[in-house]
């Protein structure tokens, strides 16, 4: 693979540029491999990443039903912080945001990761103590997150109408160090970078069946035909419930649609992500200029990639209250994508109980944030068989034993 | 928009009017049950890609709570009925089967 660099594109320009390679191969499927990941998203793209980089595994697949990055990490909107309540969360998704500060080096892709700041807004007395509660776990976490008032809301982010009639702002939970990064580039540079370490990425290929045998997994069953594998992970976001399906268990979570919007390009006009949770919206600004917003999810299971106007609606209402001045823009572009929400609104990484069989589900709505961490523990967990300090918390048996790791209340409400 | 009829008031209700309840005709279990039925009760929904039995409220319009039959993947509504049931009307098990070969009630619980 020939290297990204401002040497590169000085090189290219005085040819025409015809000196570029394809980013990734894209090959036939061999007849059996090490590890086999299903769903080459974020992340398990990530997760292929880093068993090459950390742990020397690379015959290893990843195979997509349809392109890569395209279901929900070419759906959200992009931000990425971790000012999580309980401590496991805050490990692993500020791992994850410190993984985003390097990657661009990692993978020698520029996924312009922003540390432009998140400020998630508090808007009642209820608010303000929930996140003075998160502040201090947070600085007792090692996470760099601040409490500011109301004059501070307004420095930061001029736009936003901190008297309004409803909801006037209190103050803020402010990460200076979270930020957005062009979700697309997160995908396609993790899979330039498994390609070059001699993966296959398998487009276009659909599961139909797992394999087992005396209850161990020995591959799968797809629209390209059978490929074997010594170990199985599954990444497949809304659709994990259809793959636990196959290999033979359940999963404690459901699929619902969750929605996003741009609209026309302006001027800049706001150089912060700015979470509203009391109203449900959250916007940010594009480095094309169009503010991305997103809300809340359907309350019904859908796998349709498509939402309810209404919640559109509601969205667009909560946030015109919070910045009047975008009362006027043009919505531009409208979309869904499929989400899998667990009972305590945290992911599921761990064993199945099919043997060799790993599962990296239940993101829900705020999975983008962690695709770096997310991968590098699932990495871990297949390369030694059982799950490390990162993702040991968050096994499936949790919800038998009782050991929530419950963000529902504390940040769950928009991620 | 998605559009249910109530079967109380007749309505054909639009989404807004409704909110809707989740998986129907859960086994409740309660004391004494063992740690699987109590962590399938309070966790383990069926979520298909496909024909999904729900609990869905009136809650702007007659404020009943009823069921409806609807398929995941592709937003069509089979019916609805009654919420003094256990279980979906032969009557519209039968229309599902026909639309959706290979479907009975009960087969993925």
């Amino acid at each position: 693979m020939k290297r990204y660099s401002a040497f590169a594109v000085a090189r290219e320009a005085f040819r025409h540029h015809a000196g570029w390679e394809r980013a990734w191969r894209n090959p036939a499927p061999k007849k059996s491999y090490d590890v086999i990941i299903i769903g080459a998203g974020g992340h398990g793209l990530a997760t292929a990443f880093w068993l090459g980089k950390n742990h020397g595994i690379t015959n290893v697949a990843v195979i997509e039903k349809g392109w890569l990055g395209g279901g929900n990490t070419g759906r959200n909107t992009t931000i990425i912080r971790s000012n999580y309540l309980q401590d496991p969360s805050a490990a692993i998704y500020e791992k994850s945001r410190s993984l985003y500060e390097t990657m661009s080096q990692d993978v020698n892709y520029n996924i312009m990761f922003s540390p432009r700041g998140v400020m998630m807004l508090a808007q009642t007395h209820h608010e303000v103590r929930g996140y003075l509660r998160t502040e201090h776990a947070n600085n007792l976490q090692g996470v760099a997150t601040t409490f500011v008032g109301p004059e501070k809301v307004k420095e930061l982010c001029p736009i936003i109408n901190i008297d309004g009639p409803r909801y006037p702002v209190l103050g803020a939970l402010w990460q200076p160090r979270g930020g957005t990064a062009r979700h697309d580039a997160v995908a396609w540079g993790y899979a330039r970078a498994c390609s070059d370490m001699g993966m296959d990425i398998i487009q276009q290929c659909e599961v139909t069946a797992v394999r087992q045998e005396g209850g161990q997994v020995t591959g799968v069953e797809t629209t390209k035909g059978a490929i074997g594998c010594k170990k199985l992970s599954i990444v497949v976001a809304g659709h994990s419930g259809v793959l636990a399906e196959m290999a033979g268990f359940r999963l404690p979570l459901e699929s619902v649609a969750l929605q996003a919007l741009v609209s026309e390009p302006i001027k800049p006009c706001m150089d912060v992500v700015v979470m509203a949770n009391t109203v449900h919206g959250y916007m940010s600004q594009s480095d094309k200029g169009e503010m991305v917003i997103g809300g809340g999810t359907d309350g019904y299971n859908n796998y349709t990639q498509r939402g309810s106007f209404h919640h559109i609606e509601e969205t667009v209402r909560a946030l015109i209250e919070t910045f009047p001045m975008i009362s006027r823009l043009k919505m531009l572009r409208q979309w869904g994508g499929i989400v899998d929400v667990t009972g305590d609104r945290s992911p599921i990484i761990g064993k199945t109980p099919l043997g060799n069989c790993f599962i990296n589900c239940g993101w829900g709505t705020g999975g983008f944030k962690a695709i770096p961490g997310s991968g590098w523990a699932t990495a871990e967990m297949i390369a030694k068989g059982e799950p490390g300090p990162l993702a040991a918390e968050f096994g499936m048996d949790r919800f038998k034993e009782g050991r929530f790791i419950d963000e529902s209340v504390a940040a769950g409400v928009a991620h | 928009m998605l559009t249910l009829t109530c079967p109380y008031c007749g309505i054909a209700a639009d989404e807004t009017e409704l909110s809707p309840g989740g998986q129907a005709h859960l086994t409740r279990f309660g004391p004494g049950a063992s740690e699987e039925d109590f962590e399938s009760y309070l966790f383990m929904r069926e979520n298909p890609k496909g024909v999904h039995i729900e609990r869905w409220r009136h809650s702007n319009g007659c404020g009943k709570w009823f069921h409806a039959a609807r398929c995941t993947a592709t937003l069509e509504v089979f019916g609805t009925y009654s919420a003094q049931t256990t279980e979906p009307p032969e009557e519209l098990r039968k229309i599902i089967s026909e639309k959706r070969p290979g479907w009975s009630w009960g087969a993925s619980s």
